[in-house]
């Protein structure tokens, strides 16, 4: 345990990253997360560890795929359209069953997007950006002490169950800075075991070990066995945490900063004269389903909290059922979220007014939308233009 | 004496070594192979000078080369 | 009884699973030798492409990794930066290497990772049945090029050794053959060292093979070797272009 200290985010995780046995991290540069790598760059080697500034954020995870595949603490760190070029390698992580971490520090999407932070890329994280039946574990701090300690747990889970593991943070998190301690000791790899899967050159005979994707003929058994190891996790490993859950009429389901914004809400909801409850996922996948159906049946109302079109809502909605009715804030592409506007919108959701809550037709009233072609303009089939 | 073996059962009949062996020792064989081919054979192994061409052409590592 | 020539104990007995007649089989025999002969077989970690060497993890009896394609020298990085002990090579085709892989071969270069690509150019893209590769030559037809390689739409072939050399990064950069054993036999030398280069710390070293196609060239065996004598050879001239040693 440390003492408390005033940190920026991406530095905080850096360092806990390294704390956490962290031995190799390859990354590219990207607005909200340049820290990350420069940390890496003035820190990693001595730590006995390596950092290579990767040529693309493709490159970076393949570097990571080929470091943890020797056992070593691995990770790179992105944000939004960088974690976009990294999904072909992280669906080849989790089907050659490597360990590793992978950050995202969300910024607004899609496409170039802008850099602000955002949570635009949950369904990237949950619902797996790349091909096949695969998933990672997702962990969303929502404070500069969580995203600094997240990565031991996140390289414990990566290692227990073979996979990659997530850190799914925005870029308001990554670039703030709050108090926080580290809550472990440095933990030492060289007093860490060895796998006995991973590639190595100390053979003492025994024989070759592969590491590999393509399993051809193997392919159903393979994804097979991999699913009980998620149907384990989503028994197992959901985390979350609540405020004012005991006795609330309106739950606020929110992740990462979005949270933060909903226990103002919370905490200001008696002088509108309504009970806010918050619960707030800690795990994105395994989404803490179980809890939070348990919550739907002691509540009238469910408005889900987000800095996206709506996009965690549909697994609270999955949750739920038809239990409690649900509803969105949205705060489309990263717009900020803040105590009154939610409180707001718990209200309507509360007395059946749609006020401050978004539904995607609704947002739709009224409006068309054709984009034609004009010859007044030219030929499309001319491609030699001029005269 | 140098001799050669072939694992008539991993030749894929490319006959890379026939045509390597500069005494021309090796040729097609009669026999069907398991694998549906008619592999090199050994048809003069008394001119073979255990030179190991037909062995460094062989992308199969169907040949052994002995001297006993 | 002596044997002269046999399999390298660093190979596997699989049997490989190339067509007959392809260059992969005889490459992959070479490193083995390579292997076996400078003692390293244990110490040796190799990352396998996609493309027909898919299946390469199979036949090398070392610790392998097999990776997305043209990735592998990043993955290579990743494994000789953990374990810089090891002796980590990179075996690619040149679909892997030249076109997706581009960015991963010219930064490992760049950065002088200390490992050891080995190349196998055969202008086309097996695996898949024949399309047209960055090394396919003018003229020369492929199913994605199905009058033959046109250099207005399709620019000209790529000479990966020559381009290489331009880099400070690159420490040896040769170009080899298989299509005779004289031939064989200078690939082996090169192959040999390119790893010694590794054992000893010189820095990004790379071998390009051409080799020989005879499904997708739809030729046979014989008319294959004559494509790489008559066609490949004036196209990707043999030797070296780059020889640092040890510093």
């Amino acid at each position: 345990m440390t003492q408390k200290t005033l940190r920026k985010g991406n530095e905080a995780l850096a360092e806990g990253a390294i704390r956490a046995g962290a031995r190799f991290f390859a990354g590219y540069p990207i607005t909200p997360q340049n820290e990350v790598p420069e940390f890496m760059s003035a820190y990693m080697a001595d730590a006995g560890g390596a950092f290579v500034q990767a040529e693309s954020e493709i490159a970076a995870i393949n570097m990571v795929y080929g470091a943890a595949s020797t056992g070593t603490r691995s990770m790179t760190s992105s944000s939004s359209p960088g974690v976009s070029l990294k999904q072909e390698g992280i669906t080849y992580l989790a089907s050659a069953d490597l360990p590793c971490l992978i950050v995202n520090v969300m910024r607004g999407g899609p496409g170039l997007g802008s850099i602000g932070g955002a949570q635009g890329d949950y369904f990237q994280a949950t619902r797996g950006g790349g091909n096949g039946d695969y998933h990672v574990i997702v962990l969303a701090p929502n404070s500069v002490e969580e995203l600094g300690n997240f990565p031991k747990l996140g390289f414990e889970l990566a290692e227990k169950y073979r996979m990659p593991c997530m850190i799914l943070a925005d870029g308001i998190l990554g670039q703030m800075m709050e108090s926080m301690a580290f809550n472990f000791d440095p933990i030492d790899p060289n007093k860490l075991g060895k796998f006995d899967w991973a590639v190595d050159i100390e053979k003492n005979g025994r024989p070759k070990r592969k590491v590999f994707s393509y399993k051809g003929d193997n392919l159903i058994a393979d994804v097979t066995e991999r699913a009980k190891r998620y149907g384990l996790i989503e028994k197992t490993e959901a985390r979350f945490e609540e405020r004012n859950t005991e006795d609330c009429d309106v739950l606020l389901v929110a992740y990462g900063l979005s949270s933060r914004a909903c226990l103002e809400a919370v905490n200001h909801a008696k002088e509108a004269g309504i009970k806010v409850g918050l619960f707030r996922p800690i795990t994105l996948w395994p989404f803490p389903s179980k809890r939070l159906l348990e919550l739907a049946g002691k509540v009238k109302a469910i408005v889900a909290v987000e800095q996206s079109l709506g996009q965690m809502v549909q697994d609270v909605k999955l949750a739920v059922g038809d239990k409690t009715p649900v509803y969105l804030k949205a705060y489309p592409a990263g717009g900020q979220p803040e105590g009154a506007a939610i409180l707001q919108a718990a209200q309507s959701a509360l007395n059946g007014k749609t006020e401050g809550l978004f539904d995607l037709q609704r947002h739709a009233e009224g409006f068309t939308y054709e984009c034609k072609r004009d010859l007044s303009l030219g030929v499309q089939g001319d491609r030699k233009g001029g005269k | 004496m140098p001799r050669i073996e072939v694992d008539a059962n991993r030749c894929k009949a490319c006959y890379l070594c026939v045509n390597a062996c500069p005494k021309k020792c090796l040729g097609k064989s009669e026999t069907i192979s398991k694998k549906g081919y008619f592999p090199a054979e050994m048809k003069h192994p008394e001119n073979c000078i255990g030179c190991t061409m037909c062995y460094m052409m062989c992308p199969d590592i169907a040949i052994t080369v002995i001297k006993d | 009884m002596t044997i002269l020539a046999q399999r390298p104990k660093s190979m596997t007995d699989k049997p490989m699973h190339y067509c007959p007649g392809c260059g992969h089989g005889i490459v992959h025999r070479l490193m083995g030798e390579a292997f076996d002969e400078l003692k390293i077989g244990d110490r040796v970690i190799g990352v396998a492409p996609v493309g027909c060497a898919v299946f390469a993890d199979d036949y090398f009896a070392c610790d392998m990794v097999q990776g997305a394609h043209g990735r592998g020298p990043a993955i290579a990085t990743g494994i000789k930066r953990s374990k810089p002990n090891a002796i980590v090579f990179s075996y690619q085709g040149d679909g892997d290497l030249a076109s997706i892989g581009m960015a991963e071969i010219v930064h490992a270069a760049v950065r002088s990772e200390n490992i050891t690509v080995i190349f196998i150019n055969n202008a086309i893209y097996g695996m898949t049945g024949g399309q047209m590769a960055p090394t396919t030559l003018v003229g020369q037809v492929a199913t994605t090029a199905p009058k033959g390689r046109d250099p207005k739409l399709q620019g000209w072939p790529i000479n990966m050794c020559e381009m290489l050399a331009q880099i400070t990064g690159a420490k040896y950069l040769e170009r080899v053959a298989v299509d005779t054993p004289q031939h064989v036999m200078a690939a082996k030398k090169a192959i040999k060292k390119a790893f010694e280069n590794q054992v000893k710390g010189v820095g990004f070293s790379m071998v390009e093979v051409i080799s020989q196609c005879p499904t997708n060239w739809h030729a046979n065996v014989e008319q294959a070797l004559e494509f790489v004598r008559t066609k490949m050879m004036p196209q990707y001239p043999l030797g070296v272009f780059k020889d640092e040693g040890a510093n």
